[in-house]
């Protein structure tokens, strides 16, 4: 085991990504046709000399991934973990090669398989029988490999009575589990896996951890991606964080997770870059309120266009990621929403029920039919309250802080 | 530690050939997958393949031979010269079709899991073979119906059939990758397909045209196909031979320049479809 499995070496990828430009409040007749000639003259130019096209006014080049350096062992299983755009996706394509980077180079030195997402290549007018096969071939197993395999995978899925039957007419948790089962079974000396266990029942979830602790033991090595850092931390023995492009960190993976979490945290007052479409522009946590013991968020939006019913909505989670609790305009029905194309919505609950720590918050807005605007763990807050008795932790007891009463008679 | 991979950026593939090797047995499952869902949840299901070109070709026999009256060759009843063209050109114009869409509607594979990518153009060609199969039955029967005995030339229709595959690849290979950057080009085949129709001799004899444009004709490189096919199923007239080579040469050429075109565009795809 003289050399890493993988090595990856002043990676960086870069896209083209185009903008519309400002148009400020009201648009001239003659701005849009002068835009729209110019826009139709680039892409008549590009076609000609065999670039990409690319939508909107203003070409920007964008680096997803900026001079990374990475050495994996065998047999190490690694957690990447990020905010969304940080990079996570965009590594994880370059190493099972969808795509191409645009400098550096990494060495691989095994057969890797990639589980991006379930499902990939199933063709609902097959039978689940014939979808094991299309699917094994996909991945990259040969046809003796799944013969070999096929009941175990059928006995994983669970889907013996189905298999017959074309996966259109399957429950959405069955194509899951017999799309997770195929995967499952690839045995590649280098396994990459992008979020694939935030689906099905938590039964099903539990049986997919188990079996990728398996592959772990196994002697294999495991890329794991994930926003859910408490299923990082239960499999992975090394993290990394990435930052928009960046290795922010890479060792042991609790350090990993207090890493990202400080990386996250530091703000609970962020303004937020536009959008298009409606779009949350600031957001706090009162800190004077937090001190009584009572959370006080503040959310600012703006919308190009009036919204009939502004609708927002928060989910509270621990630093490990797991939910605590979420609210939204809906569950308040004494809320009455105002018309408009901006506004300030304040939500506030008193005497938090929570024990003191670390808490992040993800924020959702929209209007009563979609959510426009979506940002996951975006701003935190550190809270004091009573502290609990020494030897106890709240992974051990939970987050919430009941109060409770005790007699002894 | 079997295998080492090196990726890098403009990393010259020297193992592409071999890699394709390597996935055949994708290029088989994906092939059987087009194939088995290709006539499901129709009522008539494979006799679809029968009925189009039969009654395309009944259509061109009235309005070639019998209103335009153009002349057939030699003794052959105007149905049969029609459909030995049509044989051919259905098969480049499917396949055309066919391949264009592949990558775009197989697009959640291309962007998912690594595979050479040219197996997914290439696999619909299977379909298309199966049903120039399906409608070669059609030709039988028909000649059957006219009593007609092809000479011993009938024995090199494989070696046509190959030319007519290979006249598909090309073409096929680089507007398909051509469809995933751009596209215009989803909207520009279907209007190539049906003028090209028109402009290849698939209603008519190539003999009608005037022996001074022969040449400049078969730069078409499906000319060459379609007098091909004649001449093993009517062999009344002889095939024109500057032009068929010429035709042969067009081929090679588009062969060489679509896979050229196709491997420079593939790394790409993810990003782009």
């Amino acid at each position: 085991m003289s050399e890493p499995i993988i090595e990856i070496k002043g990676l960086g990828k870069t896209y083209l990504i185009g903008h519309k430009s400002d148009t400020g409040s009201y648009t001239a007749l003659r701005d849009v046709v002068g835009r729209t000639v110019a826009g139709f003259g680039r892409k008549v130019m590009d076609m000609a000399a065999g670039r990409q096209i690319i939508q909107g006014d203003e070409v920007e080049l964008f680096s997803a991934l900026k001079s990374l350096d990475i050495e994996v062992d065998q047999g190490e299983v690694v957690g990447i973990i990020g905010r969304n755009g940080a990079g996570k996706s965009t590594l994880l394509k370059i190493l099972s090669r969808i795509t191409e980077p645009s400098e550096g180079k990494v060495i691989l030195r095994g057969r890797v398989a990639s589980l991006l997402e379930v499902g990939t290549g199933f063709h609902p007018e097959l039978s689940g029988r014939e979808n094991i096969y299309l699917n094994g071939a996909i991945l990259g197993m040969t046809r003796n490999e799944i013969k070999l395999k096929f009941d175990e995978i059928v006995d994983f899925s669970g889907v013996e009575r189905f298999l017959d039957t074309p996966v259109k007419r399957y429950s959405s948790g069955m194509y899951v589990r017999l799309a997770f089962s195929v995967a499952a079974h690839l045995e590649p000396e280098i396994l990459v896996v992008d979020e694939v266990l935030a689906v099905g029942d938590v039964e099903f979830q539990k049986k997919c951890l188990s079996k990728m602790k398996d592959v772990a033991v196994g002697g294999r090595t495991v890329l794991f991606v994930s926003h859910n850092i408490a299923a990082v931390q239960s499999l992975c023995n090394r993290g990394i964080v990435l930052h928009s492009g960046n290795k922010v960190f890479d060792g042991a993976v609790e350090d990993a997770v207090y890493a990202y979490t400080n990386k996250i945290s530091k703000n609970n007052d962020r303004a937020l870059r536009g959008g298009d479409g409606p779009h949350i522009v600031h957001a706090s946590i009162c800190d004077d309120s937090l001190r009584h013991g009572d959370l006080v968020v503040r959310l600012e939006f703006e919308s190009p266009y009036a919204l009939e019913k502004p609708f927002a909505g928060l989910v509270v989670k621990d630093i490990l990621g797991n939910p605590v609790f979420g609210h939204n305009t809906m569950m308040d029905e004494t809320f009455v929403s105002k018309r408009g194309t901006s506004g300030i919505l304040n939500f506030s609950v008193t005497d938090i029920p929570l024990h003191a720590g670390e808490y992040v918050v993800s924020l959702y807005f929209g209007d009563r039919s979609q959510n426009y605007h979506i940002e996951e763990d975006y701003i935190n807050f550190l809270f004091v309250a009573p502290p609990i008795p020494m030897g106890i932790s709240t992974s051990q007891i939970g987050n919430m802080r009941v109060k409770g009463v005790w007699v002894q008679s | 530690m079997q295998e080492k991979l090196v990726l890098e950026p403009g990393r010259a593939n020297k193992n592409y050939w071999k890699d394709i090797w390597h996935y055949r047995e994708l290029f088989q499952v994906l092939a059987w997958r087009d194939v088995s869902v290709r006539y499901k949840q129709t009522v008539i299901g494979v006799a679809w393949a029968l009925i189009r070109p039969f009654l395309t070709m009944i259509v061109f026999t009235v309005i070639f031979g019998k209103v335009a009256k153009l002349p057939s060759e030699g003794e052959a009843p105007y149905a049969l010269l029609v459909f030995a063209g049509m044989l051919p050109w259905t098969f480049f114009s499917t396949a055309l079709s066919e391949a264009s869409n592949s990558l775009v509607s197989n697009a959640n594979l291309i962007s998912k899991v690594y595979f050479p990518r040219i197996i997914v153009p290439t696999s619909t060609m299977v379909v298309v073979l199966l049903d120039f199969v399906i409608s070669f039955i059609i030709l039988l029967f028909m000649m059957l119906w006219y009593q007609w005995v092809p000479g011993l030339q009938f024995l090199l229709l494989p070696l046509f059939l190959l030319l007519a595959v290979l006249a598909s690849i090309g073409p096929a290979l680089w507007i398909t990758s051509l469809n995933v950057k751009y596209r215009d080009f989803r909207y520009i085949i279907p209007f190539v397909v049906q003028f090209g129709l028109y402009v290849s001799p698939v209603g008519f004899s190539s003999n009608v045209i005037p022996d001074n444009w022969r040449l400049l004709y078969s730069l078409n490189p499906v000319v060459g196909v379609i007098d091909g096919f004649r001449w093993c199923i009517i062999g009344e007239s002889n095939i024109y031979i500057p032009g068929f080579i010429l035709s042969v040469v067009v081929t090679l050429f588009f062969l060489w320049f679509g896979i050229n075109q196709f491997r420079k565009m593939e790394k790409t795809f993810a990003d782009l479809i």
